[in-house]
């Protein structure tokens, strides 16, 4: 690699001259080492924007890993915790992978590429791992998180926009499908792929061309066809928790970086039993996984609704049952859809059962006078939000 | 758990004591040994037409005497040998298991050596029980686990007494150096002890951790005295070859195991080189446990950080075993033929043997190796032509891994040694009529094992006892059910002494169901 | 003269900070100190007119922030200004650079291999793990394995159950890390040389082994858990100098009733039917007191100033052969300006850290070859910092004051040193850092080159050994100094330790000196008013 400037701290996506543009907050926040908004204009307007019309997010700073190699498929199989070999040429897959201790150290996607091996995203560095991995593998694996650039495009007139933008194809790609097409003859390739559980693309550009891509979909807006609006990573915070998607790092403390005994977790501890699979060769921590199961679970991440209108922030959750302390929120928003409080929770198990009722221990303050209260919360077993538009195909063109 | 069918892969010393206990408990036992013969490295070595050496160790402690007594081992009792440290002058230094003579010793150094040995002895005996049970586990503990640390425990505190037991947690963990600094002072013999310290390991007398390999030294004095092998002969392997047939073991040669049959994560038998697959309800690996997981199991069947670890253990051999044909016996000046057929060893003091070593930290080999020479023909006179020996030469320090290969060392390096025995020893080079030198890359192509290393593996603390050859495989049993190790590679590690077998196979008798 | 309650035999860090809490306690409490100037090893002294040198130790990592409160150090002036940056210069012109943003730092990493980048996160997060473990038994007593007390037992159970909160796989990962090399244990982790090179050094700081030896892992921890404001790992330099360290503890003390004598030298501890009565100085003046206090190192104490009489054979034999070898050297340069570096970029802010320019494990451990000959390093590892560029206190404006510590330099350079040695010595050491900075000897007003010899006689450390005694396991928890003798407790009734001989070694951390004044004040049956570890949890 060659020198870098000192003197800038956060590195720029290939995105940033029009994100710095549009951004009139000029909120930023790291991640992944890049300089990314926050808030571009107001976090309402962003979030509604999602759900309503079609917003665009730079995802340019997620991982990205190039896997290839004649061992490259039985690789990846060893590494997460889902069998990949049912995974099509042209289609993408939610993955989780574990230690040797069947403790999670990340969450990601794996695209199959064809011919061009395997793509993983992940939401923090894995070089490191995936080296160790490779340990008798024929693989190359190459990180290419600088090298690929992409921009999440989101909401119901999301695929109404991409075709606007002249990108054709696309009504037959199924959720998790793979299109490699072409913008303003460029290559792209687009997946059907998201983080707000709506209706969404993620484009997938050669960052020299990056900027061909943002104007080629913003063109849509200027042509005054649809509204298309940036957004942040608070907007984004909100839709992932309505649509029930855990963040490592904020919902969990990955293996790799949990320095106290026990306060890493399993995918099981993370509800992520269907991304588990016994059914396959080994992989890296799935006797640990086997022991797991045959034993009553000890505690669950679980999505909770909490009653009321206070915001449920860090709060300790107790059984009303016994009056024991349960658990606590990790992360929680407020939903203006569902004017509900959406919490992602950490909740001990008593025998392999959830506690039957949950009462969380609010405070919040009101012009900087606290008080406290008590709410009564729900465990949901689905996303709090869910729309059919997601994963209909072809999708209505509005 | 009775008549189960076992494979062992390996037909070195371990797997045999191993197949022999298993079989005597009713198991179906088949030892597979890829070369044509059995014994691995304490096997008889044909280096020139009509030379020979009894095996890669020339100088071998009695086998853990609870096993030779439970299998019924009948041992020829090989002559005690000393060591005698060579000096320039003639005035060697004779080192016996308690006395010392020769050089230029002060009565006080005859008497610390004297205590020295005694004190040293004695931890080496109080962790005897930490040696011949598998090592416990430090959480999670089985009842036996509990049994031999109160075991442990109790040896230290009681059977070592207040002030032994302070004194050996004071300098179990520390460097030969600064021990024999305290108690000794003539250099020569503190440069002869220290070389017992660090031959076979990647280590110098100032290397933390010598005072073990030094007691793992010592531990096999406590079985009996230092012999020459070819005193008790192929006779060795051949009584326990015998053993094993009479307990039914069932013993096949240039059988060379391909892989290991690994289905839904446990063992179930073995492919040979020839394509042929043997079914097995057990497998039991002899081999290193770099060439038992990477190799034969490959990696693909464990968890990723464990074959990493694995991977990553420390096994490159330092020593060059060098063999020399000789038309004559040489003559060293002021040593008598009796005293010929001992240990000689050329470790003049402290900082000859610590700047032998400085170069093996770099891929190098020792401008002035320390060398431990034997004439096997002076015990037996047969493995040479009538009137003809053998010279018998470890050397150390000459690395596994050298700077440029061995290639283009081996010969140089072979060379130095020999000019080195020339000044003890002036003539000898004219009576070479041949020779050889096999270097840890050589012993590891010809013996099997992962970096021609005499331990199977760096004997340093964090590859010692729970952690050998890493935690999560130290118990014998591995990741992979079914699957257990015997070798050098586990718990205690290397020597003649047939430990690692023994506690494997008891290990795996105690397992309920072999699971 | 009056009679103390307790006497302590040198004010360096350690004494003063022993001092005080038993000052704190009610005690009536005297501090000698055989120099004319405070502080011991943690001083700073004006060798060159304006200049102010920490010419011994020179960065402040360590220091428990619970004895810092406890004595209120920040009202008695101590100010530690936490340190950021550095690098290591590698011959090929090229450098790794340490820098303080961690976005920039994992950037710099991965220039030099893309994997360590992502490595370094499981290092961090390892080395964090074993932190936490060995903090919690700084501020302890360590337990005696041969006793059969109750309250040994209870200290011992503790133990246990702080290295059973980790894992089966941690417990072996801990022993690991705790008797492995550090260049083995970096191998586990880095595939670059000049990583590896640059973090493997703070293990050979101050003691008598290479990169190689094991057990100098864990000497990473006595460097790497610094505690400036409660962020583990980070260093500082203290404001005016190191001697601030112990001017401010001498005021906490002086503030608590304590009297410090300097110029006060101690030639014997008295001692009546065994037990301590006081102490006699070079003077020929005696002075009396219930308790005697040592903050010398365990050869000194009990070779030096004890009479051997008073003492059992075995300590005597202990304390003859308590290994505590003198390996580093300290060169301390007055320049008259700021040196330039052209493998940095301009203002670049990695000149405010350590700087180092050994970029292999083989020159490390090469250089520790030349030392166990008798030799000092002909390639040292050198440590350099220049303090005055966040502290205006240490000299004039525009120019710089340079401590540079240098692995290895022997106690007798073949033969014994002599005055041409030693400025060979620390020309072997200008040279080095004149390869990395051309202007770097222009601008040199003046160098004071330390031997460990100069070390010995001026700071009374043995063999200018800077923890008091080499950190290997012989000599660490129970075994430090000597097995039995690891509670602070002499062999004779009233007599204490609390130098840096005694757990938990050295560094300027003042546990030492607080384990010392809390088993006193159990003996005396005064309240306890040293302070518990903050905990973590």
């Amino acid at each position: 690699m060659e020198k870098h400037d000192f003197k800038q701290v956060l590195q720029h996506t290939p995105f940033h001259v029009r994100v710095e543009e549009l951004s009139l907050m000029k909120s930023w926040s790291p991640w992944n080492g890049y300089q990314v908004a926050r808030v571009f204009d107001t976090l309402a307007a962003e979030y509604f924007a999602v759900r309503s019309s079609c917003t665009v997010f730079d995802v340019t700073p997620m991982e990205k890993y190039r896997i290839k190699g004649p061992d490259a498929l039985d690789f990846l199989n060893r590494l997460v915790t889902r069998d990949v070999s049912k995974l099509k040429p042209g289609r993408v897959t939610y993955v989780a992978w574990c230690n040797d201790e069947g403790r999670v150290l990340d969450d990601g996607t794996i695209f199959h590429l064809g011919d061009d091996g395997y793509r993983l995203c992940a939401q923090h560095h894995q070089l490191d791992w995936l080296m160790i991995s490779s340990l008798g593998f024929d693989v190359s694996i190459e990180e290419e998180t600088h090298d690929v650039a992409a921009l999440s495009v989101q909401g119901p007139t999301s695929y109404s926009v991409l075709c606007a933008a002249g990108i054709s194809g696309l009504e037959e790609l199924k959720p998790f499908g793979i299109l490699n097409t072409k913008i303003d003859d460029v290559d792209v390739m687009v997946s059907r792929t998201g983080f707000t559980g709506d209706l969404g693309y993620e484009v997938w550009v050669d960052p020299r061309h990056g900027i061909t891509l943002w104007d080629a979909i913003f063109s849509v807006k200027e042509r005054g066809l649809y509204d298309i609006k940036p957004i942040g990573l608070d907007a984004l915070e909100m839709v992932r928790i309505e649509a029930g998607f855990i963040m490592p790092g904020d919902d969990f403390i990955t293996a790799e970086t949990a320095v106290r005994a026990d306060h890493d977790r399993s995918p099981f501890e993370l509800g992520l039993e269907w991304a588990v699979s016994f059914d396959k060769p080994y992989y890296t921590g799935r006797r640990a996984l086997e022991l797991e199961k045959s034993q009553p679970a000890k505690r669950r991440l679980v999505k909770l609704s909490v009653e009321g209108n206070k915001e449920p922030t860090d709060s300790f959750l107790y059984d009303a049952k016994n009056g024991q302390r349960i658990g606590a929120i990790k992360t929680n928003i407020w939903s203006p859809i569902l004017k509900s409080n959406l919490a992602m929770a950490d909740i001990d198990y008593k025998n392999g059962e959830a506690p039957t009722e949950i009462w969380a221990e609010i405070y919040y303050q009101k012009e900087l006078e606290w008080k406290s209260t008590w709410a009564r919360c729900e465990i949901s077993d689905k996303p709090f939000w869910s729309n059919k538009r997601r994963s209909q195909t072809p999708p209505n063109r509005v | 758990m009775t008549n189960k069918t076992i494979i062992i892969i390996g037909g070195g010393h371990n797997g045999l004591v191993c197949a022999t206990y298993l079989a005597k408990e009713g198991h179906n036992v088949t030892v597979l040994e890829a070369r044509d013969k059995l014994g691995g490295s304490a096997s008889k070595h044909v280096f020139a037409e009509g030379y020979h050496v009894a095996g890669l160790a020339h100088v071998i402690h009695p086998l853990n005497p609870k096993i030779v007594k439970e299998l019924g081992l009948k041992i020829k009792k090989g002559a005690a040998i000393d060591t005698i440290s060579l000096s320039e002058d003639g005035n060697h230094l004779i080192l016996g298991k308690d006395s010392v003579k020769g050089g230029n010793l002060s009565a006080d150094d005859i008497a610390a050596y004297k205590d020295f040995k005694k004190e040293f002895r004695k931890y080496a005996k109080a962790l005897e029980p930490l040696t011949i049970n598998k090592p416990p586990r430090l959480k999670d503990m089985d009842n036996k686990d509990k049994f031999t640390l109160a075991k442990i425990g109790w040896s230290l505190r009681f059977g070592l007494g207040t002030s032994s037991m302070r004194e050996f947690l004071r300098v179990g963990g520390i460097n030969i150096y600064d021990v024999l600094n305290e108690v000794i002072d003539d250099p020569q013999l503190k440069g002869a002890i220290a070389a017992d310290a660090v031959i076979g390991h990647h280590m110098g007398p100032r290397t933390p951790t010598t005072v073990l390999t030094y007691l793992n030294r010592l531990r096999g004095e406590t079985y009996g005295p230092p012999t020459l092998p070819q005193a008790v002969g192929d006779h060795f392997v051949e009584v326990m070859i015998k053993a094993a047939t009479m307990a039914g073991v069932h013993i096949e040669k240039g059988a060379r195991v391909k892989r290991i049959i690994v289905n839904d994560g446990k063992a179930g038998g073995v492919e040979l080189t020839s394509g042929e697959e043997r079914i097995a309800d057990m497998v039991i690996s002899n081999a290193d446990a770099k060439t038992t997981f990477l190799d034969l199991v490959g990696a693909a069947e464990m968890d990723a950080m464990f074959a990493q670890r694995i991977n990553t253990t420390r096994t490159n051999g330092t020593v060059a075993k060098l063999h020399f044909a000789l038309n004559k016996l040489p003559e060293i000046e002021g040593l008598s033929n009796g005293e010929m057929s001992q240990r000689l060893i050329v470790a003049p003091d402290m900082r000859y043997v610590e700047h032998a070593f400085n170069h093996a930290k770099y891929g190098e080999y020792s401008e002035k190796p320390v060398l431990e020479i034997t004439f096997p023909t002076l015990a037996d006179p047969s493995l040479a032509p009538d009137g003809h020996h053998v010279m018998s030469v470890s050397a150390s320090f000459a690395p596994y891994s050298i700077k440029g290969g061995w290639d283009q060392s081996r010969s140089v390096f072979s060379h130095k040694v020999l000019s080195l025995i020339e000044k003890y020893a002036p003539g000898i080079s004219s009576h070479v009529v041949a020779s050889e030198i096999l270097t840890p890359k050589d012993i590891e192509q010809q013996f099997n094992v992962t970096g021609g290393h005499w331990h199977h593996g760096e004997l340093t603390i964090d590859q010692s006892f729970m952690m050998r050859p890493v935690h999560g495989t130290a118990q014998y049993n591995t990741p992979i059910d079914g699957l257990f190790l015997c070798g050098a590679s586990a718990h205690p590690g290397g020597g003649i002494t047939g430990i690692p077998g023994h506690n494997a196979a008891k290990r795996i008798l105690s397992m309920k169901g072999g699971e | 003269m009056k009679d103390y309650d307790a006497i302590v035999i040198g004010a360096g860090h350690n004494g003063l900070t022993n001092a005080a809490f038993l000052a704190k306690a009610g005690l009536d409490v005297l501090v000698l100190e055989k120099n004319d100037y405070i502080g011991g090893a943690t001083v700073s002294r004006e060798l060159h007119e304006g200049w102010q040198y920490s010419n011994c130790s020179y960065v402040c990592s360590f220091f428990r922030p619970e004895i810092y409160q406890a004595l209120d150090l920040g009202r008695h002036g101590l100010e530690v200004v936490p340190l950021q940056g550095g690098a290591t210069f590698m011959q090929n012109g090229d450098h790794y650079g340490n820098y303080h943003q961690p976005a920039v730092r994992r950037r710099e990493i991965m220039r030099h291999s893309k994997r360590d980048a992502d490595a370094a996160i499981r290092f961090d997060a390892d080395l964090m793990k074993w932190c936490r473990l060995i903090r919690g038994f700084l501020l302890r007593t360590p337990p005696d394995p041969a006793s059969f007390k109750w309250r040994d037992a209870m200290e011992f159970a503790s133990l246990l159950k702080a290295f059973y909160q980790l894992t089966e796989s941690q417990i072996y990962e801990f022993i690991r890390f705790f008797t492995m090399s550090i260049a083995e244990y970096l191998e586990e982790y880095f595939e670059s040389e000049v990583i590896k090179a640059h973090f493997s050094g703070g293990s050979i700081i101050g003691t008598g082994l290479g990169v190689y030896s094991p057990g100098t892992a864990y000497v990473l921890l006595h460097h790497a858990m610094g505690d400036v404001d409660g962020n583990v790992g980070s260093w500082g330099f203290a404001r005016g100098g190191m001697g601030s360290v112990s001017k401010a503890i001498a005021s906490s003390f002086k503030s608590l009733g304590g009297d410090v004598r300097s110029g006060a030298e101690v030639s014997e501890i008295k001692v009546k039917g065994n037990k301590a009565t006081g102490i006699i100085l070079a003077s020929g003046e005696e002075i009396n007191a219930k308790v005697v206090v040592s903050n010398l190192d365990a050869k000194r104490t009990f070779l030096n100033i004890m009479n051997k009489k008073d003492l059992p054979e075995e300590i005597i034999h202990r304390a003859e052969n308590f290994k505590i070898r003198g390996s580093s050297g300290k060169v301390n340069i007055a320049l008259d300006g700021m040196p330039d570096f052209p493998a940095l970029e301009k203002g670049s802010p990695l000149t405010l850290g350590h700087m180092h320019f050994s970029d292999s494990l083989e020159r490390l451990e090469r250089a520790y070859d030349d030392w166990k000959d008798d030799r000092w390093s002909t390639d040292p590892y050198v440590d350099m910092v220049i303090p005055s560029q966040y502290d205006p206190t240490l000299a004039p404006a525009g120019k710089h004051m340079v401590s540079v510590f240098v692995q290895y330099c022997p106690v007798e350079a073949e033969g014994g040193w002599t005055e041409e040695k030693r400025q060979a010595f620390g020309d072997t050491v200008i040279n080095q850092i004149s390869q990395y900075s051309p202007n770097f000897k222009d601008l040199i007003l003046h160098a004071e080159v330390r031997t460990p010899k100069e070390i010995e006689a001026e700071v009374g450390l043995t063999e200018g050994n800077i923890f008091q005694g080499e950190l290997t396991l012989d000599q660490l928890m129970f075994n430090r100094p000597f097995p039995g003798y690891a509670q602070y407790r002499g062999p004779v009734k009233g007599m204490y330790m609390c130098g840096s001989s005694n757990h938990p070694g050295g560094g300027v951390m003042g546990a030492p000196g607080a384990n010392a004044a809390r088993e006193i004040l159990r003996d005396l049956k005064r309240t306890d008013t040293t302070p518990e570890d903050f905990g973590d949890d």
